[in-house]
């Protein structure tokens, strides 16, 4: 079979500024072509900044790693223009099994919200998902945006200064100087970058060990989300089964803290496992095994200076929830917009503290249900076991009682309450898109609401006047007008105005809303503009 | 706090005696592990009736006896 993951798809090339008498200058260096690195280079591309990315490998993820993407990051790759051959590539499910012991307890439809372009999440291997990535590098490239990836250049040392970046890179045609004005570092939990700096990465809560395979079946498994509680074939642990791309099952299996690795990675030790797990007649075959480690923690700060750092690098989480690429994407999404206005002098550097106060917020968020999920999966105490066990046994006979019970709760972006970007909310309308919020996408007339927002500031108005476009501290902002008569399924009305008749909302590049009132103020909005920037 | 956010902590249990010798008897002849479980069930199914956060949390309180305003 094709293994992509084997197949280097950035390969070393030599570059001239190997050559140059004097270290060059580039404007935007992200360490790590990770998903979270390739994102952030996407997301400045689009935007005409240069970037570069170094990555100390040629090739996508070895094995599939991250396997779910949720919705918000689906519709950051649209933005990124890469979500369709996501999607039409990925797995959808909306069936989950939960087991306990040796028997199912119940079964679940997830059935998610109508009105919206994407699912609520879809299984791809990470391999692909870079793939992906890297093909939409390869079309920028093309238009002449000015993007690179360099494999095998592997960054050895760093040196901060207030107006740049030193970087010394190693390749295997000898070492060479460069500097940035600005570094994100992507290069993931064991983040080298960091530790070159020095920077802390503290809270460390819980440890755990995955053994995580993937395999290829021969039975016609359906396409559901099967977890186990404490099964027969992995007691006093956990066990989740899930479909993904080319007929490839996904099984994770919890080992627990205090094991030997490389014995439990072992083919004769791994497959007598997952034959218990699958029924005795299933035939399989092994593709990837992994034994994968995590801690949950995060950085005090993720900017340090001209140093930023995004995804797994500023914070890890246990995996349950699939919240570790999915919130990085959500970081970069958030920091790429800003850094570009503060390159471009439209904004003070202080707007890239904003990064700071909203990520952190987001990771925190990420933890604590990481954490939840993993006090509920693996219990740490007697009583929490017999709470846990109380729980899964009456889920089998009441409905009350499966809103409990927590095998990861499904990543969903979070709201950037309190943000300094964030104007008071005067619409009073719907909850879920006041100031902070990520827009909830709208089937319209022609398309959807999301495709139209992003990449610039929006005044997004309902049954509202306003001018086609305002100017303020440099940012143009464009309306959007949309009418509640053209909408059929009053997604629009219940997702936007709620009881109210009209609302005009000042909505971010990153699709986040800063600010909303029921008619045009000018005054206001243009204080609201100059909040979002960091002018206020 | 409106009054039903409000804990009841005074007498409020309909024929007090039969409900505890029903607590007993549900109890007997189980194993410690049993009834530690039964117990567990007990208060989620419990809890879930009532529901109000508000009041779970004074519950939870009242229940940790740890200050002696609660149960005045």
């Amino acid at each position: 079979m094709n293994k992509i993951f084997e197949v280097p798809l950035y390969p070393y090339a030599h570059h001239a500024d190997q050559d140059a008498p004097a270290p060059v200058r580039r404007k935007v260096v992200v360490i790590g072509a990770g998903p979270i690195g390739l994102a952030a280079a996407i997301d400045l591309a689009q935007q005409g900044t240069e970037v570069v990315v170094l990555d100390d490998n040629d090739k996508v993820s070895f094995g599939s790693r991250a396997i779910c993407f949720a919705k918000r990051p689906l519709e950051i790759l649209d933005r990124l223009g890469c979500g369709q051959p996501m999607v039409d590539k990925g797995v959808q499910w909306h069936t989950g099994k939960v087991f306990f012991d040796d028997r199912q307890v119940y079964e679940f439809n997830l059935l998610p919200e109508k009105g919206h372009k994407r699912p609520a999440f879809i299984n791809l291997q990470q391999y692909y998902f870079e793939e992906h990535l890297v093909n939409r590098v390869r079309e920028l490239q093309e238009q002449g945006a000015p993007i690179e990836i360099r494999g095998r250049n592997k960054v050895s040392a760093i040196g901060t200064h207030p107006s740049h970046v030193t970087l010394e890179v190693d390749t295997p045609e000898g070492p060479y100087n460069l500097e940035a004005d600005w570094l994100i570092a992507c290069d993931g939990a064991g983040s080298p970058t960091r530790q070159m700096l020095g920077l802390d990465f503290v809270g460390r809560v819980f440890e755990d060990n995955f053994l995580i395979a993937d395999v290829i079946m021969e039975a016609d498994f359906p396409t559901e989300r099967w977890f186990w509680f404490d099964p027969p074939f992995n007691k006093g642990q956990s066990a989740l089964l899930h479909k993904q791309p080319d007929g490839v099952w996904r099984i994770d299996l919890q080992l627990g803290w205090d094991i030997d690795k490389e014995r439990e990675k072992r083919p004769e030790n791994v497959i007598p496992r997952l034959q218990a797990m699958l029924g005795e007649d299933v035939k399989f075959e092994l593709e990837w095994v992994s034994i994968y480690t995590f801690q949950c923690r995060r950085m005090e700060k993720f900017r340090h200076g001209r140093v930023i750092f995004a995804g797994d690098s500023a914070h890890q989480v246990s995996p349950f929830g699939a919240r570790g690429a999915n919130s990085g994407l959500q970081d970069t999404d958030n920091l790429c917009w800003k850094l570009k206005l503060v390159m471009d002098g439209k904004a003070p550097e202080s707007l890239l503290d904003s990064y700071d106060v909203e990520r952190i917020h987001g990771a925190d968020e990420n933890i604590l249900n990481s954490s939840r999920s993993t006090d509920f999966i693996t219990p740490k105490s007697e009583i929490s076991r017999v709470l846990r066990d109380a729980v899964l046994d009456l889920s089998e006979q009441y409905e009350f009682a499966r809103p409990l019970v927590n095998s990861g709760r499904l990543s969903v972006p979070c709201t950037y309450d309190g943000s300094p970007l964030n104007s008071a909310d005067a619409l009073n309308g719907p909850e879920r898109t006041r100031p902070g919020s990520p827009c909830p996408d709208v089937p319209l007339a022609d398309g959807f609401l999301l495709d139209k927002l992003g990449d610039r500031f929006t005044l997004l108005t309902i049954d509202a006047d306003a001018p086609d476009e305002i100017e303020e501290s440099g940012i143009k902002v464009t309306r959007l007008a949309l009418s509640i008569k053209d909408d059929k399924t009053l997604a629009l009305q219940e997702r936007y105005l709620g009881k109210l008749e009209s609302g005009v909302y000042l909505i971010r590049p990153d699709q986040h809303v800063a600010a909303r009132r029921p008619s045009f103020d000018e005054t206001q909005f243009r204080h609201a503009i100059r909040r979002a920037i960091g002018k206020e | 706090m409106t009054e039903t956010d409000q804990l009841i902590l005074t007498a409020n249990t309909e024929r007090a005696d039969d409900f505890y010798a029903d607590l007993l008897a549900a109890h007997e002849g189980l194993s410690k592990d049993e009834s530690d479980a039964l117990n567990a069930r007990l208060v989620l199914v419990l809890a879930n009736h009532i529901g109000k956060r508000a009041i779970l949390k004074q519950a939870l309180a009242a229940a940790a006896l740890k200050t002696g305003e609660d149960s005045a």
